[in-house]
C-alpha cells in the first residue's frame, strides 16, 4: 500500500510539472508579455524597454525555470490589471469557487445515486426511464444556457431566487444545481451500472436467501461494493468541475477563481492566467490522486495496477 | 454480404437471417439511433443548403426592424423567428449556425481522433515504453482544464473559426487515445493477429488491416462523443466572448448577445440554445445507439 501510494505520488508530481512547464510554454510562445503590459497606445520603443525591464528578452527556458522557482514558494508574480500579488488575489477568490465545487459534487451524488440505485432496482421501469432522459439531457445541455433559462424562470418571472452575486446562500443555488447537472449524468450511470452488476451477484441471493430484509440486502450488502467506483469518479469529477466553474461563475456573476481566469483572459493579465492554469490541474492532480489510493485503500486489487 | 442475402423462404428457414439483416434489425429496432439519426440529418442537410433556405441574408442589418418577435410571440412572416438587436433575421442566422457547429465539432473530432487513435493505437499495440509515455501524455491532458486553455490560447491567437477548431481538435484527443488503447489490448492478443503476424505481414498492416477494422465500432463511438464535446465547447467559448468573433452566426455567440436584453426577450436565448441542445442530443443519441447496435454481446 506505501508503495503504492509512493509510485502514485511520484506520477503525480511528475504530471505536475509537465503541465506547468505546457502551460508556460503555451502562453510564452502565443502571447507578447510586453505588449500586454505596456497597453495598446505604447510606442515599439516603450514595449522594448518594458521586454527589457521585467527580462522578457531572456531565453524562454530560464524565464521559466525563474517563475517555476518563485511558484514553489507561493509566489506567482504580480498581476498585470490588478497590481497585486496574484497568489492573494487567487486565494481571495478561491473560496467562492471551493463553495460552488463543494455544493455541486454534494447535489450532484445527492440526486444521481438514488436515482441509479432505484434505476436499478427495477431496470426499464418508469423510474430507469426518467433517470435515463435526465443523464441524457444532462450531457447534451449546454451549462450557460441552462444557467440562464434558470435565471430567466426564477429569477425573473418568479422572483424567488437572486439572479447573480455571492453575497448569502441563497445566492448559490441556481449555480449549484448547474454544476451538479453536469456532473450528475456520469455519476448515475456508473451507480446503476454498478448496482445492476452487483445486485445478480451470488452474495446478494445468498443474502435473500437467508431472509435478511430488502432495504438492508440493498443498503448493506450491494450500494457498499457498487458506490467504491462512483467514490472515484466523484472525486475526479470534482477536479474536472473546479475547471469548469469559469462558465458557471461567469453567468451567475460569482466573483471566483473561474470568474477570476475569464476577466484576466480578456484583459491578457498573463501571469494571472499562468497561476490560475496550474491551481486548477492541482486541484485535478490531487482529486484524482486522492480517489486512486482512496480506491486502492478500499479494494486492494486496484493497488497492483 | 449483398450477395449472401436471400429472399427463398425455404433457404431463410434453413440458414436464419443473415449478419446483415440482423444488424438492419438492430439498427430499425433502436429508437434513440433512430432518433438521433433523423435529427441529425436534418440538421446536416439544413448547413449543406443553408444558401438555399435561409430567408435572408444573415448578415444584413436593417435598424428599422431591430428585436422583432417571433410569428408565436405576435411577429410576422416576414422573420418567422424575429429579429435580433441589430435587426438581422434570426432564421436566418440560426441556419447558418448549423454550419459552424457542425464544421466545428466535425473537424475538431478528426484532428483530435487522428492524434488520439494514433497515440492510442501505437500504446495498445506496442505496450512497453511506448504505453508508459502515452500514459503519461493521457494523464498530462487530463490535468489540464480545457475550458481555462482553450480560451486562454484562443483570447491570444485571436478568436476565428480556424483558431477554434485547431484549438479544440488539439485538446480533446484524451478520450479517443484512452477507448483505442483499451481497445487495441484487447484485440492485440487474438488468434487472427498472431496468425497475420505469423504469415509475415508487416507491422502497418497488421494495424491498418487486421486491428483498426476491429476496434472500429469503438472510434465510432468516440467520435460522436466528441463531436458532441467540441461543439458544446466552441458554444461555450463563443457565448463567454473568446470564441467565435461577430458576426460569424454562432449558436453560442447568439445566446450571448441574446443575454443582454433576456429581460423583456427570452426568446433570444431560448431559440439558439435550444437548438443547440437539440444537435447535441442526436449526436449522444446516435452514439450511444451505435454502441448498443455493434456491442457484440447484444448480437443474440
Amino acid at each position: 500500500m506505501l508503495l503504492f501510494i509512493i509510485k502514485r505520488l511520484g506520477l503525480a508530481i511528475l504530471v505536475a510539472f509537465t503541465v506547468s512547464f505546457i502551460s508556460f510554454t503555451l502562453l510564452f510562445l502565443a502571447g507578447d508579455p510586453a505588449a500586454a503590459l505596456a497597453g495598446e497606445t505604447a510606442s515599439g520603443e516603450d514595449i522594448e524597454a518594458i521586454r527589457k525591464l521585467y527580462g522578457f528578452d531572456r531565453p524562454m527556458l530560464v524565464q521559466y525555470v525563474e517563475w517555476l522557482l518563485a511558484a514553489l514558494q507561493g509566489d506567482f508574480g504580480e498581476s498585470y490589471y490588478f497590481r497585486l500579488p496574484v497568489a492573494s488575489l487567487i486565494v481571495e477568490r478561491l473560496s467562492v469557487t471551493m463553495t460552488l465545487g463543494v455544493c455541486g459534487i454534494t447535489f450532484a451524488l445527492l440526486t444521481a445515486v438514488p436515482l441509479g440505485v432505484a434505476a436499478a432496482i427495477r431496470p426499464n421501469s418508469f423510474i430507469d426511464r426518467i433517470a435515463l432522459f435526465l443523464s441524457v439531457a444532462g450531457q447534451a445541455m449546454p451549462s450557460f444556457w441552462f444557467g440562464l433559462i434558470l435565471i430567466v424562470i426564477f429569477a425573473i418571472q418568479l422572483g424567488w431566487l437572486p439572479p447573480s452575486g455571492a453575497a448569502s446562500p441563497a445566492h448559490f443555488i441556481m449555480p449549484t444545481i448547474v454544476l451538479g447537472y453536469y456532473a450528475m449524468p456520469a455519476i448515475m450511470r456508473l451507480t446503476r451500472a454498478g448496482m445492476l452488476e452487483v445486485l445478480s451477484s451470488d452474495y446478494i441471493r445468498t443474502a435473500r436467501a437467508k431472509g435478511a430484509p430488502e432495504g438492508r440486502v440493498l443498503f448493506r450488502h450491494a450500494l457498499r461494493n457498487a458506490i467504491i467506483p462512483v467514490v472515484s469518479l466523484a472525486a475526479v469529477q470534482m477536479g474536472f468541475m473546479l475547471g469548469g466553474s469559469i462558465v458557471v461563475e461567469s453567468i451567475f456573476a460569482l466573483h471566483g477563481a473561474g470568474y477570476l481566469a475569464w476577466e484576466s483572459i480578456a484583459r491578457n493579465d498573463l501571469p494571472t492566467v499562468q497561476a490560475l492554469i496550474l491551481v486548477f490541474s492541482m486541484f485535478y492532480i490531487v482529486f484524482t490522486f486522492l480517489a486512486d489510493v482512496l480506491n486502492a485503500w478500499l479494494d486492494p486489487r486496484m493497488r497492483s495496477s | 454480404m449483398a450477395t449472401t442475402e436471400t429472399k427463398d423462404p425455404l433457404l431463410q428457414d434453413i440458414t436464419g437471417p443473415t449478419p446483415a439483416q440482423m444488424l438492419r434489425k438492430r439498427i430499425f429496432g433502436h429508437q434513440g439511433l433512430l432518433i438521433g439519426a433523423t435529427v441529425l440529418g436534418v440538421l446536416l442537410f439544413v448547413a449543406i443548403f443553408a444558401p438555399l433556405l435561409a430567408p435572408h441574408d444573415p448578415y444584413a442589418q436593417s435598424l428599422m426592424s431591430r428585436m422583432e418577435p417571433p410569428v408565436f410571440l405576435g411577429g410576422t412572416w416576414e422573420h418567422p423567428l424575429g429579429t435580433d438587436h441589430l435587426g438581422r433575421d434570426y432564421l436566418s442566422r440560426l441556419i447558418y449556425g448549423a454550419r459552424v457547429s457542425l464544421m466545428i465539432g466535425t473537424i475538431a473530432a478528426l484532428i483530435s481522433g487522428l492524434i488520439g487513435t494514433a497515440m492510442g493505437v501505437a500504446a495498445g499495440y506496442f505496450g512497453g515504453r511506448v504505453d508508459m509515455v502515452v500514459t503519461f501524455l493521457i494523464n498530462v491532458r487530463l490535468a489540464m482544464p480545457v475550458v481555462l486553455v482553450a480560451l486562454a490560447v484562443v483570447a491570444i491567437l485571436g478568436g476565428s473559426l480556424q483558431v477554434v477548431i485547431v484549438v479544440l481538435g488539439l485538446l480533446l484527443w484524451d478520450r479517443f487515445a484512452v477507448v483505442m488503447r483499451a481497445s487495441t489490448l484487447q484485440v492485440r492478443g487474438r488468434e487472427y493477429v498472431a496468425a497475420a503476424r505469423a504469415i509475415g505481414a508487416s507491422t502497418p498492416r497488421v494495424i491498418l488491416s487486421e486491428i483498426m477494422p476491429n476496434i472500429a465500432n469503438n472510434l465510432i463511438v468516440v467520435v460522436t462523443l466528441e463531436m458532441a464535446h467540441a461543439i458544446l465547447l466552441e458554444a461555450a467559448l463563443s457565448f463567454l466572448g473568446l470564441g467565435v468573433q461577430p458576426p460569424t452566426p454562432s449558436w453560442g455567440l447568439m445566446v450571448s448577445e441574446g443575454k443582454n436584453m433576456m429581460l423583456f426577450e427570452p426568446w433570444m436565448v431560448l431559440i439558439p440554445g435550444a437548438v443547440l441542445f437539440l444537435l447535441v442530443l442526436a449526436i449522444n443519441l446516435m452514439g450511444d445507439g451505435l454502441r448498443d447496435v455493434t456491442a457484440p454481446e447484444n448480437r443474440s
